[in-house]
Order: structure tokens, then C-alpha cells, then sequence
């Protein structure tokens, strides 16, 4: 008798699944319709990096090399001068600044310890993820591609507002 | 002329239901492809391919193109005439069986409603009026052949040869396992298959596919899957396991076995495997729909429509292709469903439960009809 109590269960189980798919056709689908629509990002998402500047347009870091030490694959590369100019003439907010800041993304694993190590809040994740190329060399991005006054807003993607928890939807099973 | 078009006549009819069944069935499983696809996404939450043509319709034709223009590609130390040999086998094989579809009912007179607008035309107006002629009281099959059911098993079960050969000239190891599981898996579950169709045919007292679907034309309740719904569900489990498809698709397991005998093929030669597959599929689906659920039967159509005229040929044909897009949804949505079986729980299966059942089937039928005829 166990092998028809066997094949009742397994039949049972089997629509018991079946019932499960079944279901989830007719709901809701994930799917972002991506360049048509724009992607949602999180608030805490790890895109390119931005180079920030202060009020006045001065560029924060003072190449002070925390971030390329903490970079696990060793992917900036700083030249640091010092500029004895007056504030007001000067590219850095303090005296001492970058006058090379290369992130090479054909390395970069976007773990967001430079963020973390940087003093001077100089340089933070930005929500940029298209940053595909079609030569490799194009990956190394210089201060030009990195400052936040140079980077262009793309139309491809928006930033969750921090009251909109884009995580629970996913959360819900 | 009158001569000639005596003489040519049966093979221009033959030439003609060729080309359209040919057509009908690879329309059909075009966009059965489409539809697993469009299918499985729902099932996964996504939303399926949308981006050839509106609803991504245009989407086979896409494909296809795709494999007309890949690199065709030929392992160097394969066997040459068995690699090409291969793949035509089994599309071949799972063409074949198209001729004993029985798609639809007689027809009284197709064609009389032709000969009115024709007379007069010099030529084509005598032409259509003996075509029409000639036409009356045909069935809707490319060929009667009064062992239809021999002949679907017998053909399909050829086409493992297709495989096997696929996955021994391939010089792979990968596609000698493929081509090595199918053979096995394919020649257990055809005595299960085999098996579970002698109930039908000895409750339809023929083994063609037509008389087997005008036994039971009665009423719904003589279709034969509520006699024989165990046959029914031994057939409809070996059928999965004959297309080598989920959750008995072993010879094509990707994370054991790469794509199994088809590793080796690319571009057209892929796409013909991959059509043979679905060919394969539908073909199951149509064993299914007239061994089981009637086949072009529509319940209570007879009492509105005139049997034998053009109107009822046509919805008999719509509700075959009906009950036949079913099974295409069901074999989808086993897919999207079921995980794969291990090799040794599919031997088990098919040997020690699916065949026992299958003869406990017969042997129960046999009585049952026994006492009822008595």
C-alpha cells in the first residue's frame, strides 16, 4: 500500500507546484523596461565615483592617498602638488590637491572602501552604472570624467527618494 | 488537358495538402518557441522576449535568421557523413508522422462553392469543376493509412537514431553520454508508451487515427481518457520522456552534460535538433489529443452546423489545433514547474512503476471490455 500512499503524495505535490507557477502568470512582473524606462537605484548604490568639490567650486581631496591604500585592487593613481596660491586662485579647497586622480574600472571592484577611508569626503559612489566602453583603454577615467561639476545626469536612471523602500517589494514572497 | 490533369491529379492533391500541413505545423511550432518563452518569463516574473515586432511576434523569424547566419561549425575529428546524417534523421523522423494526422472530419463537397464563379473561364473552369469533382467526401489527412498509431510510434521511435548518431559522431564526450541517456531513456519509456495505447485501440477496435477518433464522436463522455485515464496519464508521462523534454530531458542536462548531443552543433544544423524537438512535441500533442480527448470532436457541434459541410470542417480543424495548444501549454508549464530527475530515479520509474501500470492497464481493459461484450 506505501507505493499508492507514494504516488498520491507525489501527485499531490506535483499540482501543489504546478498551482504555484500557475499563479505567478498572471501577476506583476519585475521586469524594468531599461532604456525605455528608467532604472530605480538605491539611495546607498555604488556606481562611478564623484569627485566632490565645496561650495566655491574648490575640488575637496587633498591627495592625501588613503583612498588608493585602501583600494583593494589597486586601481587609483594620485599625483599629488602643492599649490601655494591664495584660496581664491587655487583648484583645491586646501592648499595641497591632485593634480593627477585616475580610477582605472577595468579594476575597480566598486567595494566603496575608498568612500570609506577618505577623510575629506573628496570622493563618494555616484549612481552612474553605464560606463561600458568600446576600447579598453577608455576605462581609465581621469579627473575630467570623475569631478562631479564635469559628470552629466543621465536620463537612463533615478535615485530611490530615501522614504520610498524600493528593497521591499523584493522582500515579499 | 483533361488527361493530363487526371493523370497528375492525385499527386498535385498530395503536392498541396503537403505544403499546407507542412506549413500549418511549422507555424504552429515557430511559435510554440515563442510561447515557452513568453511563458517561462511570466512563470519567472519577467516578461519575455517584446523587442522583435509588436509582443515580439516576429521573434522566431528572428531567430531563425540568427541561425541561418551563424558559423557552422564541424568538430575536426568527428565523423563527417554521420554528423551531417544526423541531424536530418531527426528532423526527418519527427516530420513524418504529419501525414497520418487526422486534422479534420469529411468533407461532403470542399470545393462546390468554386465551381459557380470558375464555369465559363476556358481551362480553369473544367479543371476546378473535376478537382471539385474528385474532391467530394474527402478526409481531412495527407495519407490514410489504417495502422496510423503503428506508424507514429514506429517513426518517432526512429528518430532516436537521429540522437544517437548526433552523439556518437560528435567525438564528445558530453554528446556520447547525451546520445547514450536518450537511447536508454527513449527505448524504457516506449514500451510504457506502447503499452498504454492498447487500452485506446482495443477500446476503438482499429489502430487508425481517424476510426479512433470516430469512436468517439458520441458525446464528450466517450472520449477515451475517462476509461482510460490511467492509459492517459502513462501516455502523456512516456510522451515527456520520448521528447527528451523537462523533467525528462537528461540527454541535454546543462549542468552535466553541457547541451548533451547537441553540444557540437551550431547554426542550422542546431536549429534543426531544436525543430525536431518541437516537432516532436507537437506530434505528441496530437497522439494525445486523438487518442484521448477526440481529436477535431466538438461536443453538440453536430446538432448546429451540418456534418460534412465547409463550416464544420473548419471549427473541427480550430478545436484540434485547440486541444493541441494545450498540451503545448501543459508540456510549458511542466517545464517551468518541475526540476529534472536524477538518471537512475528516471530507470526506476519508467522500469519498475510506469511499464507494471501500464500492463495493469491492459490487462484490466482487457477484462473490463471482456465482461462488457459478453
Amino acid at each position: 500500500m506505501s507505493i499508492v500512499s507514494d504516488v498520491l503524495k507525489s501527485t499531490v505535490a506535483v499540482v501543489k507546484g504546478m498551482k504555484r507557477t500557475l499563479s505567478e502568470i498572471p501577476r506583476e512582473k519585475w521586469t524594468v523596461q531599461y532604456p525605455d524606462v528608467p532604472v530605480t537605484v538605491q539611495p546607498r548604490y555604488r556606481g562611478q565615483h564623484l569627485l566632490h568639490v565645496d561650495e566655491n567650486g574648490k575640488e575637496k581631496c587633498v591627495a592625501c592617498y588613503l583612498c588608493a591604500a585602501a583600494c583593494p585592487s589597486e586601481c587609483i593613481y594620485i599625483e599629488a602638488e602643492n599649490d601655494p596660491r591664495p584660496y581664491d586662485e587655487r583648484i583645491g579647497r586646501d592648499e595641497r590637491f591632485a593634480r593627477v586622480y585616475n580610477i582605472d574600472y577595468g579594476r575597480c571592484i566598486f567595494c566603496g572602501f575608498c568612500v570609506e577611508a577618505c577623510p575629506k569626503d573628496a570622493i563618494t559612489h555616484g549612481y552612474n552604472f553605464e560606463i561600458s566602453v568600446y576600447n579598453r583603454a577608455d576605462l581609465l577615467k581621469t579627473k575630467d570624467d570623475l569631478l562631479i561639476t564635469k559628470q552629466k545626469q543621465s536620463k537612463n536612471y533615478r535615485v530611490a527618494l530615501s522614504t520610498e523602500d524600493v528593497d521591499s517589494e523584493f522582500k515579499e514572497v | 488537358m483533361e488527361e493530363i490533369l487526371k493523370t497528375a491529379f492525385p499527386f498535385i492533391v498530395s503536392a498541396v495538402a503537403i505544403v499546407a500541413a507542412f506549413g500549418g505545423v511549422m507555424v504552429i511550432v515557430a511559435y510554440t518557441v515563442l510561447a515557452e518563452r513568453k511563458v517561462l518569463g511570466w512563470i519567472q516574473g519577467r516578461i519575455g522576449p517584446n523587442r522583435v515586432g509588436p509582443w515580439g511576434v516576429l521573434q522566431p523569424f528572428a531567430d531563425l535568421l540568427k541561425f541561418i547566419l551563424k558559423e557552422d561549425l564541424v568538430p575536426d575529428k568527428s565523423t563527417k557523413f554521420m554528423y551531417f546524417l544526423a541531424p536530418l534523421v531527426a528532423l526527418g523522423c519527427a516530420l513524418m508522422p504529419m501525414v497520418v494526422y487526422p486534422f479534420g472530419p469529411q468533407v461532403t463537397d470542399p470545393l462546390g462553392w468554386l465551381v459557380p464563379y470558375t464555369t465559363g473561364i476556358a481551362y480553369v473552369g473544367p479543371a476546378v469543376a473535376y478537382t471539385a469533382e474528385a474532391a467530394k467526401g474527402v478526409t481531412l489527412a495527407i495519407a490514410k493509412i489504417d495502422v496510423g498509431v503503428l506508424y507514429v510510434l514506429g517513426i518517432t521511435s526512429v528518430g532516436v537514431y537521429g540522437i544517437a548518431l548526433a552523439g556518437w559522431s560528435s567525438n564528445n564526450k558530453y554528446s556520447l553520454m547525451g546520445g547514450l541517456r536518450s537511447s536508454a531513456q527513449m527505448i524504457s519509456y516506449e514500451l510504457a508508451m506502447g503499452a498504454s495505447v492498447l487500452g485506446v485501440v482495443m477500446l476503438a477496435g482499429t489502430l487508425d487515427l481517424n476510426g479512433i477518433i470516430l469512436a468517439q464522436t458520441q458525446s464528450p463522455f466517450k472520449w477515451f481518457i475517462i476509461p482510460q485515464f490511467i492509459g492517459f496519464m502513462v501516455f502523456l508521462i512516456a510522451a515527456f520522456a520520448e521528447t527528451n523534454r523537462v523533467p525528462f530531458d537528461l540527454p541535454e542536462a546543462e549542468t552535466e552534460l553541457v547541451a548533451g548531443f547537441h553540444t557540437e552543433y551550431s547554426a542550422l544544423k542546431f536549429a534543426l535538433f531544436f525543430m525536431a524537438e518541437y516537432v516532436n512535441m507537437f506530434t505528441v500533442s496530437v497522439m494525445c489529443t486523438t487518442l484521448f480527448l477526440g481529436g477535431w470532436y466538438v461536443p453538440g457541434l453536430s446538432h448546429i452546423v451540418e456534418p460534412g459541410s465547409l463550416l464544420y470542417a473548419v471549427i473541427s480543424i480550430g478545436a484540434f489545433v485547440l486541444k493541441i495548444c494545450c498540451f503545448l501549454f501543459l508540456y510549458i508549464w511542466i517545464r517551468g514547474t518541475l526540476p529534472r530527475f536524477r538518471f537512475d530515479q528516471l530507470m526506476n520509474f519508467g522500469w519498475k512503476f510506469l511499464l507494471p501500470v501500464a500492463l495493469i492497464n491492459v490487462i484490466l481493459s482487457v477484462v473490463v471490455i471482456y465482461f462488457l461484450n459478453s
